[in-house]
């Protein structure tokens, strides 16, 4: 009775054990993967309002203003093209000798990782526009082999441009003393659907971008939950 | 033993204060790397590579004008057009040999390298650059 008693006990304690492993495992996996969320950087303001004769305070977060660019097919790109979707965007010039052929082979990775997921849009803008035409953004883009509705190089109006790239919180200014003629971070910034700045990355460190492209996942995820 | 630990003391030291060591290497890094990446694979379709290139064979009488004077125009490399400029690198002779050296001899090269005579003798008939 004793003996069937102590078998029973064990086996109690082994079930036991495997199921607070179980839980364990479960639970830290849950909070590495699907429960990571990315913040919403910019300034952000309390907006009260009314509702009910209770006030109500509201977060209004920093939004990408609605934009319109050209890019390498002659095609209108704008906030409609964007819509829904989450994209990559930067900053740079076909002819700069410095940071950009490095940007580029990096955000080549961030294309070829992404380019059949219809959720992903990456856009490039000029900040030489008056050198870098739809006609040289059109050789470019031909030369890196990208698909135009997937990676828009955009060129356009010179302050339009210079303004975004405050938007996007991104450093761009003419300077005779840098090479090639314009200074500018090689800053990758990520944005969500609802065109909110969600991730800020080193275009020219590897492993920056490969954090990139983890926060391209989780960005996607939860897209896809349909969570704010 | 301790004649053997002073001359490898010595060696190490001497290496440690000789700035030529690793030239080649600084030299790429500073005027090359930027364009042509740290693996040498450049820019897929705009800028060559450096790894395995035939251009490397192909013209190896004419690299050394093209590292000093740059290029403007289009280079078949691999098979592959491009057409973007590259600018000069003003380097001495024994700079340019050392650069030379190390990219036939890295990134997978296992080309012949060149000797600094072979090298000024190349830069004496530099065809005519802007």
């Amino acid at each position: 009775m004793i003996r069937i008693n102590k078998a029973t006990l064990r086996k109690y304690t082994l079930l036991l054990a495997t199921a607070f492993s179980i839980g364990f495992l479960t639970a830290c996996n849950s909070s590495d993967s699907t429960d990571k969320t990315l913040p919403i950087l910019g300034h952000r303001e309390a907006v009260e309002r009314v509702v009910d004769g209770k006030t109500v305070v509201d977060t209004v977060y920093h939004q990408i203003p609605d934009f319109a660019f050209i890019n390498q097919d002659s095609q209108r790109v704008t906030q409609e093209t964007v819509a829904g979707k989450i994209y990559v965007t930067d900053f740079f010039f076909t002819t700069c000798p410095s940071i950009c052929p490095k940007m580029k082979s990096q955000m080549l990775r961030v294309y070829e990782k992404f380019k059949d997921n219809p959720n992903v849009v990456i856009l490039s803008h000029s900040i030489d526009p008056q050198h870098d035409t739809v006609a040289v953004l059109r050789d470019y883009a031909d030369r890196l082999n990208v698909q135009s509705d997937k990676w828009h190089f955009l060129t356009g109006d010179k302050d339009s441009i210079y303004d975004m790239a405050l938007q996007y919180f991104t450093g761009v200014q003419e300077d005779a003393q840098a090479e090639g003629g314009f200074a500018h971070s090689g800053d990758f910034m990520l944005v969500d659907q609802n065109r909110h700045i969600r991730g800020h990355y080193h275009g020219t460190e590897q492993e920056d971008v490969d954090r990139l492209m983890k926060d391209m996942e989780v960005l996607l995820k939860e897209k896809q939950n349909g969570q704010k | 033993m301790a004649v053997a630990l002073g001359g490898l003391v010595l060696t190490t030291l001497t290496q440690c204060f000789t700035n030529k060591k690793n030239e080649g290497q600084r030299l790429y890094e500073t005027n090359c790397q930027s364009c042509h990446m740290e693996d040498g694979s450049g820019l897929r379709g705009v800028i060559p590579p450096i790894s395995g290139a035939d251009y490397l064979e192909q013209h190896r009488d004419e690299l050394a004008c093209l590292i000093r004077h740059g290029i403007d125009g289009p280079i078949t490399v691999n098979g592959i057009e491009y057409n973007k400029p590259m600018p000069g690198v003003d380097l001495r002779e024994d700079q340019i040999t050392n650069l030379l050296n190390y990219i036939q001899t890295n990134f997978g090269n296992n080309n012949a390298r060149y000797t600094m005579p072979e090298v000024e003798k190349q830069l004496e008939t530099c065809p005519p650059h802007r």
